[in-house]
């Protein structure tokens, strides 16, 4: 056969052709834009508004970010270095650094407590967050709490300790008595830590504060991003359970707790943060006992862990009527009583279906922070507004600060949301 | 034979209040109730020896009062002789307006965003995700504060606009962006004004009309007429026909630079546009997540269903996607309006005269009157949550799924 092919042609080629590369235009990055940025006529003026539109922020900004000064003492001197050219006076953020973090009143020399306790914090957060950590660490973040308020409020060790010594006696009270009934555990703990702390309070002399080896600041003096971190943590965490009361009061079948649940929440839910901040500034003070003083702190935490309580309420009630309700026959079929069952089988589950509402939550809690600084609390906002902008050396400064103040909470919330997307990761069991 | 009795009916024993589960819940009732009671009646006498104490006393009078100060963004008559109550109103009607207005362009700049971040294009998606991003993890306080300070501090004053070689002029000879505030043409209503407009009314209506028709008509016969042109026809053409007819009794009056300041047209002040462009832009980034979800949550199965049937990209969109994506979306977007309603109070921060501000604010301080103010402030709130929620609960109910 292949002599007849001999001599009909004159070459035969005897090893196969390589594969040429496809055309330029069908691969690598060339196609990539092609599909990607140029498919239609439609999404290529698309893509050009949109390249011209990053163009315009970045030729703003970036001259702006790249040029700026760092070390001058104030808005004119920086304008001098500048000298018409554009550029950021970033002096502002190192030179009011510390009253930005700590607010203008808290003493300097003690600026190491908060800043030790906002490390500490994420010792005490890390169990919490992360469950492959060693469970034993749980007895530094049951600590925490009473730690920073010592760290951050300074004055006589005996309140913290008296602190922490009620709660380990209601807990052993509490241990005690659970097995038997859990309302016996529950009120019992309370009680007995109502007892210690009335009985210590009356050992703590009155002057206690001023002979402390830590030197006490008052309420008033915090102030900068440090109240809106302390005002986030306290209040999130204050919330989560009586949140969770709320939603089980909720859903209970005895009318009385049904409906006290569903006014209290309606009622935050419907009006806004801001009348709430109002109560507190200007109204709570009367529902105390006549001749007490309560720090406005104090009446803001009450208030924003009332507000994020009904919010939390909300979320975990959609957890618990996610729940199929074989989980509820099950556990009463097992012969669980109620606070048996919701603490055995139906919260942990209920819970975890919650984690990203409640994480949801906690970002937006931490961001309504800032509205403190419209009932005159020193917070970071409230700082940039008040004493830096009314400050000679730098009125004016407008961009810094508040780019300043919205990369802080950039960086916060964002951080938190993509935790909670790698956490609800971790935690779907299903299989999908 | 076996004989069914009843389980023995013991008498009721004291103990059986504890132990019953017939009973039990009756006893924590009751022992809530007491406990209910008695904090509401400790926190009630606080209260009253408090204000005893402090010479005060619960009154509405300060209502009736003149309020004394001035509102400079007001809908109805007010002057500084008016009462606080008066102060009030014009809060209440100037936060129904910005939350308005923001709800419209929120839900704008949500609808966009949200499409776009679905879009093919890769870089517009991505621009739309840091949009959204940026904007979601900010609190909306500083937005608020950083476009009042463009408004106030980078926008130049009437002053500019002055001279020979002014350094800012008007856009469109129309538009004045100063720091006092936008100035934007405002209608004149001549005489005949009204015929136009009832005219353009009555065009809504026939555009409404044409439709019904078409639909029918496609129903019925299977005809199909054109939408989109007649219906801009139909709402267009007659009004202009008219407004020429009329002699052209509509006109623009437009700002004008007099003396220090712009005068005629009508004034945006800062505050306003600070919180409705930051309110819009803040809550748009939430709604673009929400018409994100929503368009997500329809299965591609449904697409590709009504592409088998042998419909077209648009009528997919228009009559299979949408529809089901609606239900999804429009709840959570409720809600979205809601939040405005209530982050519409963060006008005090920038001064702009909303409820907050009159009745929570200047009124609050100057009659000391902490406690009424703040209970009519929040009982505004409360009218408008409820509203609000009853308007969604009819809503929801109306597009339930009929299940069988």
């Amino acid at each position: 056969m292949s002599d007849t092919h001999a001599h009909s042609v004159a070459f035969v080629r005897t090893e196969q052709v390589p594969p040429s590369p496809p055309p330029f235009t069908t691969s690598g990055p060339v196609k990539w834009a092609k599909d990607n940025l140029f498919s239609t006529p439609f999404y290529s003026v698309l893509t050009i508004i949109a390249a011209y539109f990053i163009y315009l922020i970045l030729a703003g900004s970036l001259p702006w970010i790249f040029n700026g000064v760092w070390a001058t003492s104030s808005l004119a001197e920086c304008r001098e270095v500048l000298d018409g050219v554009s550029g950021g006076c970033f002096s502002v953020l190192t030179e009011r650094w510390n009253q930005l973090l700590f607010g203008f009143k808290y003493p300097a020399e003690l600026y190491w407590r908060p800043t030790l306790a906002f490390v500490l914090m994420f010792v005490a957060a890390a169990p919490v967050l992360f469950f492959k950590l060693p469970r034993q660490l749980l007895v530094f973040t049951a600590l925490f709490p009473f730690l920073a308020y010592y760290l951050i409020w300074g004055g006589t060790i005996w309140t913290p300790l008296l602190a922490l010594a009620g709660v380990i006696v209601g807990y052993l009270v509490y241990s005690r008595f659970v097995a038997g009934s859990f309302a016996a555990g529950f009120f019992g703990g309370i009680a007995a830590a109502f007892v210690v702390w009335i009985i210590g309070g009356m050992l703590i002399p009155d002057n206690a504060n001023d002979t402390a080896m830590m030197q006490a600041v008052p309420s008033r003096d915090l102030g900068g991003f440090m109240l809106n971190m302390m005002l986030g943590v306290a209040c999130v965490s204050l919330s989560l359970p009586l949140g969770i009361a709320l939603a089980l009061g909720r859903q209970s079948d005895m009318p009385l707790i049904k409906w006290v649940c569903v006014i209290f929440i309606e009622f935050i839910r419907g009006v806004p943060l801001i009348t709430l901040l109002f109560v507190a500034s200007v109204m709570l003070s009367y529902f105390f006992p006549p001749g007490t003083t309560t720090d406005l702190f104090l009446r803001v935490v009450i208030m924003i862990t009332m507000f994020s309580s009904a919010y939390i309420a909300e979320v975990i009630r959609g957890g618990l009527a996610a729940l199929p309700r074989g989980q509820y026959e099950a556990a009463d079929s097992l012969g669980l009583d109620y606070p048996q069952a919701m603490r055995l089988i139906i919260l942990p589950q209920a819970l975890k279906i919650s984690i990203p509402g409640i994480v949801n939550i906690a970002v937006g809690l931490f961001k309504d922070t800032t509205l403190v600084s419209v009932i005159s609390m020193f917070d970071l906002l409230g700082m940039i507004r008040g004493p830096i902008l009314a400050s000679t050396e730098w009125n004016g400064v407008y961009w810094e600060l508040l780019g300043f103040a919205a990369l802080l909470f950039f960086v916060v919330c964002y951080g938190i949301s993509q935790y909670s997307q790698w956490l609800e990761r971790q935690l779907a069991t299903d299989h999908r | 034979m076996t004989t069914m009795t009843d389980p023995p009916q013991g008498a009721f024993r004291l103990s059986m209040l504890l132990n019953d589960t017939r009973y039990r819940s009756y006893t924590f009732q009751f022992i809530a109730l007491i406990v209910l009671i008695a904090s509401f009646a400790y926190l009630g006498s606080n209260l009253f020896s408090n204000l005893a104490a402090a010479g005060l006393n619960i009154s509405y009078q300060f209502l009736g009062t003149p309020a004394g100060y001035d509102i400079n963004q007001t809908l109805v008559e007010y002057d500084s002789q008016s009462t606080n109550a008066r102060a009030a109103l014009v809060g209440i009607l100037n936060t129904l307006l910005v939350a308005f207005m923001a709800c419209v362009t929120a839900t704008i700049f949500g609808v966009i965003a949200g499409v776009l971040r679905l879009s093919k294009n890769w870089l517009v998606s991505k621009l739309m995700a840091f949009y959204v991003e940026i904007f979601r993890n900010i609190p909306v306080l500083i937005w608020i504060i950083i476009i009042f300070t463009i408004m106030t501090a980078v926008l130049p004053g009437p002053r500019a606009f002055r001279g020979d070689e002014p350094s800012a002029s008007m856009v469109l000879n129309a538009f004045a962006f100063t720091n006092r505030g936008i100035y934007i043409p405002a209608p004149v209503w001549g005489p005949g004004s009204l015929v136009v407009v009832a005219t353009f009314l009555a065009s809504i209506v026939g555009v409404f009309a044409y439709r019904r028709y078409a639909t029918k008509l496609l129903y019925d016969t299977g005809r199909l007429l054109p939408m989109g042109w007649p219906s801009l026809a139909i709402l267009f053409a007659p009004t202009l026909v008219m407004f020429f007819v009329m002699g052209m009794p509509i006109g623009l009056e437009l700002p004008e630079l007099r003396g220090f300041n712009f005068q005629g047209g009508i004034k945006i002040g800062g505050p306003l546009i600070a919180l409705w462009f930051a309110l819009s832009i803040y809550t748009g980034a939430f709604i673009a997540e929400n018409v994100r979800a929503g368009i997500q949550a329809i299965s591609k199965g449904q697409t590709e269903a009504a592409g088998a049937l042998g419909l077209r990209p648009g009528r997919i969109m228009n009559l299979v996607v949408l529809p089901q994506a609606l239900r999804v979306i429009i709840p959570p977007l409720i809600s979205q309006y809601l939040n405005i309603t209530k982050n519409s109070s963060l006008a005090i921060a920038v001064g702009y005269a909303d409820i907050t501000a009159t009745l929570g604010g200047i009124t609050l301080n100057q009659t000391g009157r902490a406690i009424e103010c703040v209970l009519l402030l929040m009982l505004f709130y409360l009218t408008i949550s409820l509203c609000i929620s009853a308007i969604m609960n009819v809503y929801n109910n109306s597009v339930k799924l009929k299940e069988r």
